[in-house]
């Protein structure tokens, strides 16, 4: 028999905003999978505080589609009761700062169900909603909030940077078997780039992507950060600094092979991140590079954080609080040099 | 007190007749909130009728200037304006004493302007100057003052009603005298917080009244989209006693929480009332006034029918206290000094990004900046450099 001639197809691609590219990866895994249901606050009727979940209620209707009362302890609870029976919820945070609430059921039960039952029962849920810093939001709603949850083990988290790791982390997240916490950058909603049409776009939970590729010093970040990184990667290039941008993507599990490869190939790195520099992201992965990579580094590695303060209203205070892109390129240029290295940088 | 009634725990739920009992739209409490008190004051002496009326205006002006200030880049972040319960703030907060207590929501401009605060720190403090009354770092949500013994604007839905109770706990352990007014919005009370704090107050007779402020939506939904029970049935199953009020009317608000206020004081525990009442801008600065969750027409209606100043000045002029020169003289006063107000926020400056590292515990190190590890120089970006 001959085999039948390969046609090469090119993958259908469109150019979307990531919260489009969210709303094309929610359509896709409800119709393909009837578990799967959407519920949170204001998701249906009003699509959604930042217009995510549009049409979905027009479409699948509310069986599937759900607005809750403002309960995140009881929404969260009662997903994590639907998953125990077998179906997919899809639970949005209207903003993650409001998860809080919401932290012991997904703490005390999404992640340990499986493990305390021995393994017999799985909990395959999605939290997802916006994370991080927007604009002039104050202390109370604008809290980045990766390590509450990537601490825990049996939860994973991921925080994608892109159009097309939105669509691929999120399905991904969705079929996955474990609970898992989906971190839209609140102010990545509107940027655009091609996605995949493609039922299948995947994203695997647990893959790092270099963003782009150097030779001279390794900027490690996720989520909107990633966007900061590019930037400063441009600024260097004037100066002649060839800076690859490792995208962590998923944070739990970490991908620490694409980090450590990076490392020992530029022998310097930062850590760029929107949380508190104290137990945050960048602490994790400084101690993956020192134990793994140690004699590749020809530098300390620094980490790049909002300031060590809950989040301050005034415009100015904001800005000096958030990683800028300013204090990204001075990180840079003290693993380059070395000098100052261990200093106060506030001179 | 037409508008109001009260049940306690032992009483039998009586369906009071004015009262229309279906949540099943967004009519909820339209006909409580038509029935007037007559052309009265309802008892309230008349310079207190005039003190709410400025009050009420200062609150209208106030806001209009904030949302005129927001459009023009002054004001950022979350904005959520009052505009239609100015009878709530007057009449809640108006009817307390100094030195009693009010904690709110993010919606809580007015209810801090009612407490006294000064309009020219509270307009700063939206728009992010050190002359604010957080000193420009809590916006327009949370507000601050412990002179005034305003405990905030919290961003948080519910989450003042258990710290309300906390404040209500400290004052009956020291054996004042005071009150602790909670502020919230109907759709907090779907959340845990919210149950588990009442019945705290009502185990231990804690002297906080919970005043709701139904405003029919929090956000988009409906109230009756998200609840079985009416809003004023919901304190009942702590054996609170509860009460129902038109906001729009700001005298029969005035004249309940003077009465709740006393009784508290003297040791009747807590209180709950709900407020029927009105919003008439949209949810927050980005949010249309209406749209998919509630027609322009309905919105419409009810402002021309609803407005608590309106059905004020009505009173007013009816019972003889006041004239329209009169009244026209006190809204060229409020003006002026709600222009002050904006001057005074506009040449207030900025922090000084120098003091970033300020407040976040009682002491700082000696740069004035708190190192994550308590050393002062402590090596690392840790943060940002100010
Ligand atoms: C715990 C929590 N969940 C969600 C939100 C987002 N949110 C802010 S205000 C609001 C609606 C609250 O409505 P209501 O309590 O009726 O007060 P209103 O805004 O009508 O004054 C929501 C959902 C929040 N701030 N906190
Ligand atoms: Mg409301």
């Amino acid at each position: 028999m001959t085999p039948p001639a390969t046609v090469v197809q090119r993958p259908r691609v469109a150019e979307l905003t990531y919260r489009e590219a969210l709303n094309q990866a929610l359509q896709e895994e409800m119709k393909r999978d009837e578990s799967v249901f959407l519920m949170g606050e204001e998701v249906a009727q009003y699509h959604g505080a930042y217009k995510v979940s549009k049409g979905l209620l027009e479409h699948f209707g509310n069986r599937r589609v759900l607005d809750t009362p403002i309960s995140e302890l009881g929404f969260s609870g009662l997903g994590v009761g639907a998953a125990l029976a077998g179906l997919r919820p899809v639970i949005e945070f209207m903003t993650f700062n409001f998860s809080f609430l919401a932290l012991d059921q997904v703490i005390n039960t999404a992640a340990k169900w499986r493990y305390m039952s021995g393994g017999q029962f799985k909990v395959p849920i999605v939290f997802r909603g916006p994370n991080g810093a927007a604009l002039q939001l104050a202390a109370q709603h604008s809290h980045a909030c990766e390590t509450y949850y990537f601490h825990a083990p049996g939860i994973k988290v991921v925080a994608p940077a892109t159009p097309a790791d939105a669509k691929g982390l999120l399905k991904a997240a969705i079929r996955d078997d474990d609970p898992v916490i989906v971190l839209e950058g609140e102010l990545l909603y509107n940027i655009r780039g091609t996605v995949p049409e493609d039922g299948e776009h995947i994203v695997p939970l647990g893959k790092a992507d270099v963003k782009r590729t150097g030779t001279d010093l390794s900027i490690v970040a996720h989520g909107r950060s990633v966007h900061l990184a590019l930037q400063a990667a441009g600024e260097l290039e004037q100066e002649g600094v060839d800076t690859e941008v490792v995208d962590l993507r998923s944070l739990r599990p970490l991908d620490a092979e694409t980090v450590l490869a990076s490392v020992r190939k530029t022998n310097r790195a930062i850590c760029v991140e929107e949380g508190w520099p104290f137990g945050g992201v960048g602490g994790q992965v400084v101690s993956i590079i020192q134990e793994e990579a140690f004699d590749w580094l020809d530098a300390p590695v620094f980490r790049v954080t909002q300031a060590d303060v809950p989040m301050p209203y005034a415009k100015n205070l904001e800005q000096t609080a958030k990683p800028s892109l300013e204090r990204v390129v001075r990180a840079c240029h003290r693993v380059l040099y070395g000098d100052g290295a261990w200093g106060d940088d506030t001179q | 007190m037409a508008n109001s009634h009260t049940r306690a725990k032992t009483q039998e739920k009586v369906e009071a007749e004015s009262e229309p009992r279906s949540t099943a739209s967004s009519d909820y409490g339209k006909g409580a909130l038509r029935q007037g008190g007559g052309d009265s004051l309802n008892g309230v002496d008349p310079e207190v009728a005039v003190r709410l009326m400025r009050q009420m205006l200062l609150f209208r002006r106030f806001e209009e200037r904030a949302e005129e200030a927001y459009a023009i880049g002054k004001i950022g972040g979350f904005c959520h304006l009052h505009i239609g319960q100015e009878g709530s703030a007057a009449g809640t907060v108006g009817a307390l004493h100094q030195d009693d207590y009010v904690i709110g929501t993010y919606r809580e401009h007015t209810q801090a302007l009612a407490k006294g605060m000064s309009p020219n720190a509270v307009m700063a403090e939206l728009y992010g100057r050190v002359g604010g009354c957080s000193r420009g770092r809590g916006g327009s949500m949370h507000l601050f003052d412990a002179e005034k013994y305003f405990l905030g604007g919290a961003g948080i839905v519910a989450g003042q009603v258990p710290t309300a109770t906390g404040v209500g706990f400290a004052i009956r352990y020291r054996g004042e005298k005071r009150v602790v007014l909670c502020l919230l919005g109907e759709a907090a009370l779907n959340q845990g917080a919210f149950h588990e704090a009442l019945n705290f107050a009502a185990i231990w007779k804690l002297p906080v009244i919970y005043a709701v402020e139904n405003n029919v939506y929090g956000m988009g939904t409906a109230f009756y989209r998200v609840s079985r029970t009416h809003v004023d049935d919901r304190a009942l199953a702590y054996g609170i006693p509860c009460h129902v009020v038109n906001g729009q009317d700001v005298l029969s608000t005035y004249t309940l929480f003077r009465r709740l206020a006393d009784e508290v004081r003297h040791g009747s525990g807590p209180h709950y009332v709900e407020i029927r009442t009105y919003r008439f801008k949209g949810h927050s600065m980005s949010d249309p006034v209406s749209g998919t969750y509630r027609s322009k027409e309905e919105v419409e209606q009810r402002t021309e029918e609803e407005d608590p100043i309106r059905i004020l000045k009505e009173r007013c002029f009816a019972a003889g206290v006041m004239d329209q020169e009169e009244l026209e003289g006190m809204d060229a006063e409020v003006r002026k000094q709600i222009d002050g107000a904006a001057q005074f926020a506009d040449s207030s400056p900025a922090p000084d990004p120098v003091n970033l590292y300020d407040y976040v515990y009682a002491q700082t190190s000696q740069h004035g900046r708190l190192f994550l590890d308590g050393r002062d120089d402590a090596p690392g970006d840790g943060g940002a450099e100010a």
